[in-house]
């Protein structure tokens, strides 16, 4: 894998918050224990030190795609969606960002604490189902564990899925001279869930993106194809995160027009009252392309022909100048996008 | 130090325990806000700056018009060869 | 947000940054003997960030970050109060700002993983609707300058629920401008005053400052063009050798301020002198409750478990940190042997680290 240059040093005792912040603290984590250990330099193990959405398995002519993902929320039920919609979209989107539209299929493990109410399982299963459906997938095995009262918090959603396709895409991939493009407008899921969090009293049409993108990303890859040259969906640490990681990767910079990115007007103005940096805000159904120049126009008309791609958009290019770095054009000036370990919080300062 | 924020007055509630409150529009997101700090009377469409659930002021349309005009003079002198500005509207929000 | 829009266009914000360039260069500056000045306000910072203007200022302006962000100068242990009270089963509501910040030796974050009920609040009348809602007492840790205790002071002075405690870190910021100008090695030029707190003050409150340091302050807002152009009217004044006060914000500050609200803080708070973080001393610096207040004053209410709570041990390296020298001017960020080594956003020292306005964070996150 390509190192993050400098990793940071790790001397913690014990699990932190930021280590599941989807920033370096995190990946020092990953890399300093999960990573760790007689295998760290085997060739066999690229893939899992790749730490890329997915690993791909060659598999015949074609590579399978296995990802997993464990998920939390709080509140479980959000505008827009609830865990198990996410369960489902997290996986599904893993894969496609690796190119593995085509998803053979998902495991879902639940673990439940004492005490959690049979009808908001039931709502959370048929969600599960509604979104397999959406992704043409479904489930095909499970496991349910239940943990005493206070020994989880209320219900986790473990999910595997396995996907085929004929060419892995890398979030590695970028190359300079690329065009960022991003499917649609940014930091609608974070902010649903975090007025509902934190009974903000926020009135308006907030709603989680969560969706299963799968069919987007076919529609892109149909147009684009080999032009596609990496692809990330921008979770946890929003588009901050993902392009750094991507940049960091592929050892290339990045330059951002703010003015470019698509927002509804509700998360503007939600993001700018809770004093929250949309860019660092989780995305559930939104993706970042890097797409050659020559494909940037066939790629846009695909997505904006898909439901889930009406507003995507070019939000800025790719270049060989400072690399690992993600710069942004506010229109007065540039400034960095800075990782940072800790989900956002509303501020009044 | 303070974030503070510019919204709009689109409703006056009744008065409850929680004091005068009012429904302030934000661009798009609503917010229930507490009246108790603001130095003079405020109505439906008036504008008013909310900092931690309080607003704090009313934004009168002539001084966001003062505020324009004086960042207008001040700009005046150096907009050669620069592209036209956003054109003034005068009475919208801060 | 039509106007809103207007204080964010780039074609005037490239007209002030002309005008700014001439009129630093009219105060004979140089990129080796620059002209300093001095905002007193994190969100002008977080503006300043949050825009890029950094990368435009001109080489020979030095525009510092003082005592202005409420979080880097609540002391530790007034933080230490507050995680004391969480840890001792009191259900603590605080602001977002403030959750991770470390006090002596942990922050109300650290004390919730633990287990103690402290919860993020947005707005201070969730506190009250939190008292309300709920049988047992609640705590609210109420930060922030005075744009912000005003509103603690309007929820005391409208009945709240017996329930409701309040643990008062306030502040009151002119004080702070204050131990900045009286500071002898200080070599900053002119102010510019946090806009939202002169909403509640007034910008007449800078005027015997303006008459007894010679330094003129401009009251600027926190869009990018009034940051611009609020730089402008003060390096225009010291390239003249004026000082005077100049209202760049006019559209919500006037001379006298907001009186309702000054009556609610009059009432409620009285300034005490306090130590700020990393400042030291700050002789009226601190709003604390009025006896009359008592009932529902925390520090009061709870003396005798706030002083049993074991004494916090300091971390090894704090005595090294020289975020109060950062933040009156005297240092920057690089000067400190912690940076960027032992102190990081990962593992902040001081205060100026963890706070996403702090001059250390911002410093290293544009370098890193």
């Amino acid at each position: 894998m390509t190192r993050h240059k400098d990793p940071p040093p790790f001397s913690d005792a014990h699990v932190r918050q930021a280590h599941g912040a989807g920033g370096p603290a995190m990946r020092a984590l990953i890399e300093s224990v999960f990573l760790a250990g007689p295998s760290a330099d085997d060739p066999a193990d690229a893939e899992a030190r790749a730490l890329d959405d997915g690993a791909a398995i060659p598999f015949g002519d074609q590579f399978l795609v296995l990802t997993t993902d464990a998920h939390v929320v709080h509140p479980v039920e959000f505008p827009g969606g609830d865990l198990g919609r996410l369960s489902v979209c997290g996986v599904v989107n893993d894969l496609a960002m690796m190119g593995a539209c085509d998803v053979l299929g998902l495991t879902s493990s639940v673990i439940l604490e004492e005490g959690f109410e049979i009808s908001l399982l039931r709502r959370l299963q048929a969600s599960v189902q509604a979104a397999c459906r959406e992704a043409g997938t479904r489930i095909l095995t499970g496991d349910t564990k239940v943990m005493g009262r206070g020994e989880v918090d209320g219900v986790v959603f473990s999910t595997a899925g396995l996907g085929v396709t004929r060419r892995v895409v890398r979030d590695a991939g970028l190359r300079p001279g690329d065009t960022v493009i991003v499917t649609g407008t940014i930091a609608d899921h974070g902010l649903a869930v975090l007025g509902a969090r934190h009974d903000l009293g926020l009135q308006g049409d907030l709603r989680s993106d969560v969706a299963p993108l799968n069919g987007l990303i076919r529609a892109a890859l149909a147009a684009g194809g080999g032009h596609i040259h990496a692809m990330k969906d921008p979770t946890r640490g929003g588009v901050t995160s993902a392009l750094n990681e991507m940049a960091s990767k592929s050892g290339v910079g990045v330059m951002l027009t703010e003015a470019a990115v698509p927002m509804t007007a509700a998360a503007r103005a939600a993001a700018e009252i809770l004093g929250i940096d949309p860019l660092m805000v989780a995305n559930e159904g939104k993706a970042l392309l890097g797409v050659a120049p020559e494909a940037v126009d066939a790629v846009l008309a695909a997505l904006r022909a898909h439901p889930l791609g009406r507003a995507a958009a070019v939000i800025g290019r790719v270049t060989a100048d400072e690399p690992g770095r993600v710069l942004l054009d506010t229109g007065f000036g540039t400034r960095r996008l800075v990782e940072r370990d800790a989900t956002p919080l509303p501020r009044i300062c | 130090m303070c974030l503070g924020v510019p919204g709009v007055i689109i409703q006056i509630s009744p008065l409850t325990e929680a004091g005068h409150t009012a429904v302030v529009d934000f661009s798009g997101v609503r917010r229930e806000v507490c009246l108790d700090l603001v130095d003079e009377p405020v109505e439906v469409g008036d504008h008013v700056l909310v900092h931690v659930g309080f607003a704090i002021r009313r934004i009168a349309p002539e001084d966001l018009a003062e505020t324009l005009a004086f960042f207008a003079s001040l700009a005046a002198e150096d907009l050669e060869g620069l592209p036209p500005p956003v054109p003034p509207t005068g009475e919208r929000e801060s | 947000m039509t106007a809103a829009l207007q204080f964010r266009d780039p074609v005037r914000g490239e007209a002030l940054l002309r005008r700014l360039a001439r009129a630093v260069d009219a105060t004979g500056a140089t990129r080796e003997r620059p002209v300093s000045v001095m905002h007193v306000c994190g969100s002008h910072e977080q503006a300043i960030a949050r825009y890029g203007l950094r990368s435009r200022f001109p080489a020979a302006l030095d525009v510092r970050m003082g005592p202005g962000c409420p979080v880097c100068v609540t002391d530790a242990p007034e933080i230490d109060a507050a995680v004391a009270l969480a840890r001792s089963g009191l259900h603590v509501l605080t602001y977002g700002d403030m959750l991770r910040v470390p006090g002596t030796e942990a922050s109300l974050d650290d004390a919730r993983a633990a287990g103690a009920r402290v919860e993020v609040i947005y707005a201070a009348t969730q506190a009250v609707a939190a008292a309300r809602a709920s049988a047992a007492t609640v705590v609210f840790f109420a930060t922030g300058f005075e744009t912000t205790a005003v509103a603690t002071g309007a929820l005391l002075r409208a009945a709240p629920p017996d329930n409701l405690q309040v643990l008062s870190a306030h502040k009151w910021v002119p004080a702070a401008m204050e131990v900045v100008a009286e500071n002898p090695n200080s070599r900053i030029g002119g102010y510019l005053a946090a806009g939202h707190a002169a909403t509640i003050t007034g910008w007449g409150v800078f005027e015997g400052f303006v008459a007894r340091h010679g330094k003129p302050v401009v009251v600027a807002g926190f869009e990018p063009l009034d940051i611009l152009a609020g730089l402008c009217v003060l390096v225009e004044q010291i390239a003249e050798g004026r000082a005077e006060v100049v209202n760049a914000f006019p559209r919500c500050v006037g001379r006298e301020g907001n009186a309702r609200a000054l009556a609610a803080l009059n009432d409620v708070f009285e300034t005490d002198a306090g130590e700020w973080r990393g400042i030291a001393h700050v002789p009226s610096g601190n709003l604390r409750l009025r006896a009359a207040y008592a009932a529902h004053d925390a520090a009061h209410t709870f003396a005798d478990r706030l002083a049993a709570a074991a004494e916090p041990i300091p971390r090894a390296n704090a005595a090294d940190c020289v975020c109060g020298a950062i933040m009156i001017g005297q240092a920057c960020p690089t000067d400190c042997a912690l940076f960027g080594r032992a102190c990081r956003p990962d593992t902040p020292v001081g205060a100026c680290m963890v706070s996403t306005e702090g001059a250390c964070r911002i410093w290293y996150e544009a370098r890193a």
